[in-house]
């Protein structure tokens, strides 16, 4: 009996459809937010998260209305985030039906944000996404969608975060972001290994072996997806099989 | 029957709602002692801050009813922070009382594992369960909390293992709580929902 390693489909949101890039550019649809939520929902989606990536105020009431068609159809955790810079922003998007909340440019501008956020809705309700990107010996964490640098150590920011309150991290490599290369198991185990918060690996997801060497090498908690599985070129089943083969603990369904 | 999710301002409110309407449950929300003393089932949902929870119902003057509504038999399910509730005293908030039904305290799980306890875990039944009835065992269930109750005497049916071993499934007589979210845990929370939808409306 172990917590089990969690299995994440994402919905990068543009307005109302979905879309989908290649290291965080080249957006293409992929589908309509809600539809998508129904179909992880009943194929055994441990839990989802719907990130906002055009972050703009004008889209904020577009980006609720999605959270409240997408809350509708499930029966698991939702996360949500994209550009939340407030604790009325995050109040906003819980009312809408999200469980948890992503804090990511603003929280590196304030770190207070996380305290604020933390202390308003509960550690459990918040987390910290970074964007971390290879940079000589070490990985830099990037904003604005990964356009911008901050100069910030991504692993010592995690680090910061958890002390500020996060719960959570989700770690995102702009280096394999949609490139179905693995997921960057160093990354993950070098901010694994200093939080003692659950870690979502996100960006490279590929085959079901991707999966099982970042839950082995990366000590991930969780693994986030987008493409394999909106693509359907991975069955959530059928990766839940092969992980629980592997000795991996996962919640098998259907 | 009418259910009545006592509303005070917690996040999973909406949810626990939504899962009852898919189970064909309709329910309605309850802020006023008034409200709550006209109910035949109560839900008290919850996630957040233990004080910040207690102080909320304690505005709202629902602290007594609550308690009153129980102790006239009136079936009860707290939810995460709505079991955490149920107890004396939290170490997230000293010097805060709970609603007290239990005499026991909520404390704070050891760092001995990876904290917030977050995601699908499984429960070890100790006693019969109500709540439990036709979930198979090895069922996993939506966790996502930091403190829980490591001792309910009796009244702990099934524990989860999580640094600590603590309590899941809380029951005695009409009270009834979980520390996971069924309303966020798939097919096997939605049974949990129905059986005390079911118990409760055979206490008529």
């Amino acid at each position: 009996m172990s917590l089990a390693h969690r299995i994440i489909p994402c919905l990068d949101t543009d307005g109302e459809r979905v879309v989908k890039g290649v290291q965080f550019v080249n957006l293409r649809d992929a589908g309509d937010p809600a539809a998508l939520a129904a179909r992880y929902n009943i194929e055994g989606a441990d839990e989802l998260v719907v990130l906002d990536i055009a972050a703009s105020r004008d889209h904020r009431p577009t980006f609720l209305e999605t959270i409240r068609r997408v809350a509708a159809e499930l029966a698991i955790p939702l996360t949500a985030g994209g550009g939340i810079a407030t604790v009325d922003e995050g109040r906003a998007i819980l009312r809408a039906g999200a469980d948890k909340l992503t804090v990511n440019t603003a929280a590196i501008r304030h770190p207070e944000l996380i305290t604020a956020l933390a202390a308003e809705f509960g550690s459990q309700a918040v987390v910290l996404a970074i964007d971390a990107k290879r940079v000589g010996d070490h990985w830099e964490a990037f904003v604005r969608g990964g356009s911008a640098p901050t100069g910030l150590n991504a692993v010592a920011w995690a680090q910061q975060g958890v002390e500020s309150g996060a719960g959570e991290i989700l770690v995102t490599s702009m280096d394999r972001d949609g490139m179905r290369s693995g997921f960057d198991c160093a990354l993950t185990a070098a901010i694994s290994s200093v939080v003692n918060v659950p870690v979502i690996a996100s960006g490279g997801a590929d085959t079901p072996e991707t999966f099982l060497e970042v839950f082995r090498e990366g000590r991930a908690d969780a693994a986030l997806a987008a493409s394999i599985f909106h693509d359907r070129i991975q069955g959530l089943g059928e990766l839940k099989r092969y992980l629980g083969e592997n000795s991996i603990s996962v919640r098998q369904t259907g | 029957m009418k259910i009545a999710l006592v509303e005070y301002g917690a996040g999973n409110l909406p949810s626990v709602e939504r899962a009852l309407a898919r189970l064909g449950v309709e329910s309605h929300r309850a802020s006023t002692p008034e409200a709550l003393s006209l109910c035949d089932a109560l839900i008290l949902p919850g996630v957040g801050h233990f004080g910040a929870l207690m102080r909320s119902l304690a505005e709202r003057s629902l602290v007594k009813p609550l308690r009153d509504a129980v102790a006239s038999g009136v079936p009860l399910l707290g939810i995460c922070l709505g079991l955490q509730a149920m107890f004396a005293s939290s170490d997230e908030a000293i010097g805060d009382a709970g609603l007290a039904l239990f005499p026991q305290k909520v404390s704070a799980l050891p760092p001995t594992s990876r904290l917030p306890h977050m995601g699908w875990n499984q429960l070890r039944l100790v006693r019969h369960s109500a709540l439990l009835e036709g979930v198979p065992q090895d069922t996993y269930f939506y966790f996502a909390h930091s403190y829980a109750a490591l001792d309910a005497g009796e009244a702990g049916v099934a524990l989860c293992d999580h640094s600590a071993p603590f309590v899941a499934v809380l029951e005695q007589k009409n009270i009834f709580a979980t520390q996971f979210h069924p309303e966020k845990s798939g097919p096997a929370g939605a049974q949990v929902l129905s059986n005390f939808v079911r118990r409760a409306g055979s206490k008529q």
